[in-house]
């Protein structure tokens, strides 16, 4: 008793400083952020969906939806990371996509860092908890992931059952580089019925050789419109019965920024390529 | 004293001056643009501690540091390789660099680091990026036999350049994690330098530039050529062995902090040599100073072009770089 009461005398300022910084460490986890920067598209959209855009200072430049957040300050992009701007906003909270030299860089200023990945389903469900806890509203992280599953069921019933069990190339990038059966995008084609002509193997956004696509004689092809329309002209390619036939789902680039956002907006993603098969069953007929 | 001693201390004395106005000018030049005005404000504000002290501050002075050792780097290189177009990235060093730490970054990413990304260990990286850039260099002397050729040194550099870049390529396509931290090392850039990174330039720095300069008389005396060299008595395997470790460390150092900044390391020795020729002593010092100029004046003007976004200096200097490389070539083709 004496003892600690002396060494309280000695350096009380210890004592203090301790007991301040454990105050700080409290309310830091304690209170939900105040100033959230996002540096990737599907976690803005989490962040609003989750009740809390008005929290939101910044955002990397590729993030815009919902429209509030095209207003905020665009902090770079995945190799730009302008770290002076970021650390300027005082934020309390930044979310990022792993990144070699910018999340340590961050972390090493002092600031919060939270990193997510966004490749699956998964992840996007993961992401929603981890922000609900974060902002103190679990419950509206629990409503958005029951939302995107309401909507992935309507999606999915409203594929018409002849195209059930068909196959399908969701071409990512012209290389070629397709979503593969892991990713959030395969996924949701799986949900909706469809075979991915990818094998799980080759991870989530293989590179693909042209002659596989060309052999493996996709029932159905997806991409973006403009991909879409060379792609009868590739060496080969149009040999596709998929293109023939014209099985084809093409998506302007505002409707294929969609699909390729992971985030709470998947669902809607989901009842856009429903939509698509919907009408390609009637053109069959 | 003759006029070359003069021209000597004038360009030392400039190069010094441009460094201090450069460093001012850096501590200016924020994200929001360029403002001296803007700095005064930002100096009064409780923020000054975090934005310029632990931001602004380690990146202009690192970007200084970084240039320093490309300088120091290119001047080694174009004495010991007896090329004026001899450059460290020419020689295999930098594909070297990018491949080590492409492979760290893939078997991070494999065994399960990339959930931790502020674990990744920088002394790792920085190791990496050191033993990859003389991996790389040796591989061009292995496949040049020595230095004696230099157009064979020259086309063994691109080969090396070629082969590791492509092995790079390959270990992204296998791990795509690691492609990210490959594009942000290629892009090469100051906006992450820390104090911890300057610590590491600024020892590097001090231990390789008195290092070079005691060697310098080696360099001096393979100006003359190698047998001149060796009927000086000097051991030249040994010497030209210590000479490529000195070049090697001084880009992967460079290297492993800032990522690609390309052609300051060739052109920061032209430019002494231009303005104020001399023994290897004065240029290697003098070429130090003159990269770290060059760099941290293409980084303002990085930061500042665009702002508030920002270009990676290494695009800046590899356009300047470039243009400056062609105009050399032109003018010996003309002599």
């Amino acid at each position: 008793m004496s003892r600690a009461r002396s060494a309280t005398a000695r350096a009380p300022w210890r004592t203090w400083a301790a007991a301040a910084l454990l105050w700080a460490a409290v309310q830091a986890v304690a209170a939900p952020p105040q100033r959230i920067v996002s540096l990737v598209p599907g976690l803005t959209e989490s962040v609003c969906a989750l009740g809390a855009c008005d929290r939101l200072v910044g955002t990397d430049r590729y993030s815009n939806w919902p429209a509030a957040v095209q207003a905020l300050p665009k902090l770079g992009g995945l190799d730009d990371v302008p770290i002076e701007r970021i650390a300027a906003l005082k934020p309390d909270l930044v979310l990022a996509a792993p990144s070699t030299r910018a999340v340590p860089r961050l972390q090493a200023l002092g600031l919060r860092v939270v990193v997510l990945h966004t490749r699956s389903h998964e992840d996007v469900q993961h992401n929603l908890q981890t922000l609900g806890q974060l902002l103190g509203d679990e419950a509206a992280a629990r409503a958005a992931w029951a939302a995107i599953q309401a909507q992935m069921a309507q999606a999915a019933a409203r594929v018409p059952a002849a195209l059930r069990g068909r196959s399908v190339y969701f071409e990512v990038e012209t290389s070629p580089y397709a979503a593969g059966p892991g990713s959030f995008i395969g996924q949701t084609l799986q949900r909706l019925g469809l075979v991915n002509i990818v094998p799980a193997a080759l991870g989530p956004f293989p590179k693909l050789s042209p002659e596989f696509v060309v052999q493996a004689q996709p029932d159905i092809v997806m991409a973006e419109t403009r991909n879409l329309q060379s792609m009868a002209g590739r060496p080969g390619w149009a040999a596709l019965r998929a293109l023939q036939r014209q099985q084809v789902c093409a998506f302007a680039a505002a409707d294929y920024e969609l699909l390729v956002r992971p985030g709470p907006r998947m669902g809607q993603a989901a009842l856009q390529l429903a939509g698509c098969l919907a009408g390609l069953d009637k053109e069959a007929r | 004293m003759s006029a070359d001693a003069t021209a000597r201390r004038r360009l030392q004395a400039g190069l010094a001056l441009a460094s201090a106005v450069l460093l001012a000018a850096g501590l200016a030049a924020g994200g929001e643009g360029w403002s001296p005005a803007a700095l005064f404000q930002l100096l009064g504000s409780p923020d000054a501690a975090l934005i310029v002290g632990q931001i602004r501050a380690p990146r202009t002075l690192g970007a200084w540091l970084t240039g320093a050792l490309l300088g120091l780097a290119g001047a080694l290189a174009q004495g010991l390789f007896r090329n004026p177009l001899a450059d460290p990235f020419l020689l295999g060093s930098a594909s070297g660099a990018s491949l080590a730490v492409v492979a760290m970054l893939a078997a991070g990413a494999l065994g399960g680091m990339e959930a931790l990304p502020g674990l990744l260990p920088r002394i790792g990286l920085v190791g990496a990026a050191f033993v990859g850039a003389l991996a790389g260099v040796l591989l061009t002397l292995l496949l040049a036999r020595g230095a004696q050729h230099t157009l064979r040194l020259l086309l063994a550099g691109v080969v090396v350049g070629v082969v590791l870049s492509a092995f790079s390529d390959l270990l992204t396509i296998a791990v795509p994690e690691a492609l990210r931290g490959r594009q942000a090392f290629m892009l090469g850039s100051t906006g992450t330098l820390g104090w911890d990174g300057c610590v590491m330039l600024a020892l590097g720095l001090a231990l390789l530039l008195p290092l070079a300069q005691k060697l310098s008389r080696v360099l001096d005396a393979l100006v003359l050529g190698e047998d001149s060299a060796r009927s000086l008595g000097l051991p030249l395997p040994a010497l030209r062995l210590g000479l490529v470790v000195l070049l090697a460390a001084a880009t992967g150092l460079a290297v492993s902090q800032a990522g690609l900044v390309a052609f300051v390391g060739l052109a920061a020795p032209h430019l002494v040599r231009r303005l104020a020729p001399g023994l290897h002593g004065h240029l290697l010092a003098a070429s130090a100073l003159a990269g770290g100029v060059l760099l941290l004046a293409a980084d303002v003007v990085a930061r500042t072009l665009t702002a508030p976004q920002e270009l990676p200096v290494g695009l800046l200097t590899a356009v300047f770089g470039g243009a400056y490389l062609l105009w050399l070539l032109n003018r010996q083709q003309d002599r």
